[in-house]
């Protein structure tokens, strides 16, 4: 049979699409399996730089994301918290918090130390206006450094616009706004699950 | 069908081009273009796909039948993007970082699935090849020049971060052009669609005039 004449037969078209959507799929799945290792490493390198930023130099000794634990926070969904620990005792624990903010979520790596005190905080993830509400990244500004040292008692949580201690950006009070509000948040849970988020209710569970 | 190299390069860049004549992939041309930086990756990355999926439905033509030729596309190219993102996450993970964002939305690049069909479905490995090659420089060529007038109206930069796409020797390419802050409507949606209009016009109006003289 010809391959002209194959081609115009009713079976063909089917099995044509049916055999390249199964190579399609294979090809996927081989992708996928191949580099599902070295994915998960980067994104765990990823993680390790993000964890190292928001603490100061020498301030741990342990590996942060070998000792995390999920806590139940109280609105169903668990809360990773990275304990940073120094000759063994906690010393503060890495969390992240998710703002709302102009264009979506807004997720906010921050460490807090054992006595509530902010250690560092970086935005991981947002998707603010470009050249507006980006003045959050560290790579764009450094605004966001201006939450080390704060704690919830000892500072004024709001943007200046609304009487706080937080500097709005020129045209965009939303994005830090949202920012301020999440760490703000952060804060308010670390000093509602202290004894949890570092550990103390049970010897080293890790 | 034998066009020479010549005629498919000038085709791709200028008489034919992607964003300023057949006026497709204009959703990408105006929602990463905010820098000339972004409009430069989300280029070089659909040039990439674009290429690999020319040669690849070249190679394929001859056993596609017309009937279920656009679901075949479809399969072949959300599939070829999706490994192709895959592989960049985990061996290239620095520059994907940074083009991550743009290779996802290649998928609903309707200029890959028009010059799949319009070309490479009717033409040979070879010419699918340079096609491909042709057509992605002329989007990257449209698709920076949009961000980088963008950019110099909006933030008073050209090239602003380029370095982190192409590694720290590009460092040069960064220039802070004035001082002025810029009129950030440039770098919000609408400035995508005013600067899009006034190069079609200008597109346009140097064609006119060519055929005229």
């Amino acid at each position: 049979m010809a391959f002209a004449e194959l081609k115009a037969h009713p079976l063909y078209q089917p099995l044509l699409l049916g055999l390249m959507t199964l190579l399609a799929s294979a090809t996927l799945a081989w992708a996928s399996s191949a580099t599902r290792g070295a994915i998960a490493e980067a994104e765990a390198r990823d993680l390790r730089d993000s964890l190292t930023q928001v603490l100061p130099e020498d301030f741990v000794d342990n590996d942060l994301l070998a000792d995390s634990a999920d806590i139940d926070i109280g609105n169903g969904k668990p809360l990773r918290a990275y304990r940073a620990r120094s000759g063994g005792t906690v010393k503060g624990v890495v969390f992240t918090v998710i703002g709302k903010g102009y264009g979506g979520e807004i997720a906010v790596l921050m460490a807090v130390d054992e006595n509530g005190r902010i250690l560092g905080a970086r935005v991981l993830k947002h998707t603010e206006t470009p050249g507006l509400g980006d003045k959050i990244e560290i790579a764009k500004s450094d605004w966001i450094n201006g939450f080390t040292g704060k704690t919830l008692s000892a500072a004024n949580w709001a943007v200046k616009k609304d009487g706080g201690d937080f500097d709005q950006f020129a045209g965009a009070t939303i994005t830090p706004r949202a920012v301020v509000s999440a760490v703000k948040n952060g804060l308010e849970i670390f000093a509602r699950h202290r004894a949890t988020l570092l550990g103390a209710d049970k010897e080293h569970d890790g | 069908m034998s066009a020479s190299i010549k005629t498919l390069v000038k085709d791709g860049v200028w008489d034919n081009n992607v964003v300023f004549t057949q006026m497709i992939g204009l959703c990408p041309a105006a929602a990463v273009t905010t820098s000339g930086t972004n409009g430069l990756g989300m280029g070089l990355a659909t040039t990439a796909v674009l290429v690999i999926a020319n040669v690849l439905v070249a190679l394929v033509r001859n056993i596609i039948s017309p009937q279920v030729r656009i679901p075949v596309f479809v399969v072949l190219i959300a599939s070829l993007v999706t490994v192709v993102d895959m592989l960049l996450n985990a061996w290239l993970h620095e520059l994907y970082k940074v083009l991550g964002l743009f290779i996802a939305l290649i998928v609903v690049n309707c200029a890959i699935l028009g010059r799949v069909e319009a070309f490479a479905s009717k033409n040979g490995v070879w010419p699918a090849f340079v096609d491909g090659l042709a057509m992605g420089f002329g989007f990257t060529v449209a698709l920076t020049l949009i961000g980088l007038i963008r950019e110099f109206l909006g933030s008073g930069t050209l090239f602003a971060q380029a370095s982190q796409l192409l590694g720290a020797s590009f460092a040069f390419l960064e220039i802070r052009a004035h001082e002025n802050g810029g009129a950030l409507l440039m770098i919000l949606p609408p400035g995508a669609f005013a600067v899009l209009g006034f190069l079609l016009a200008g597109k346009r109006l140097l064609d006119t005039r060519k055929n005229a003289a």
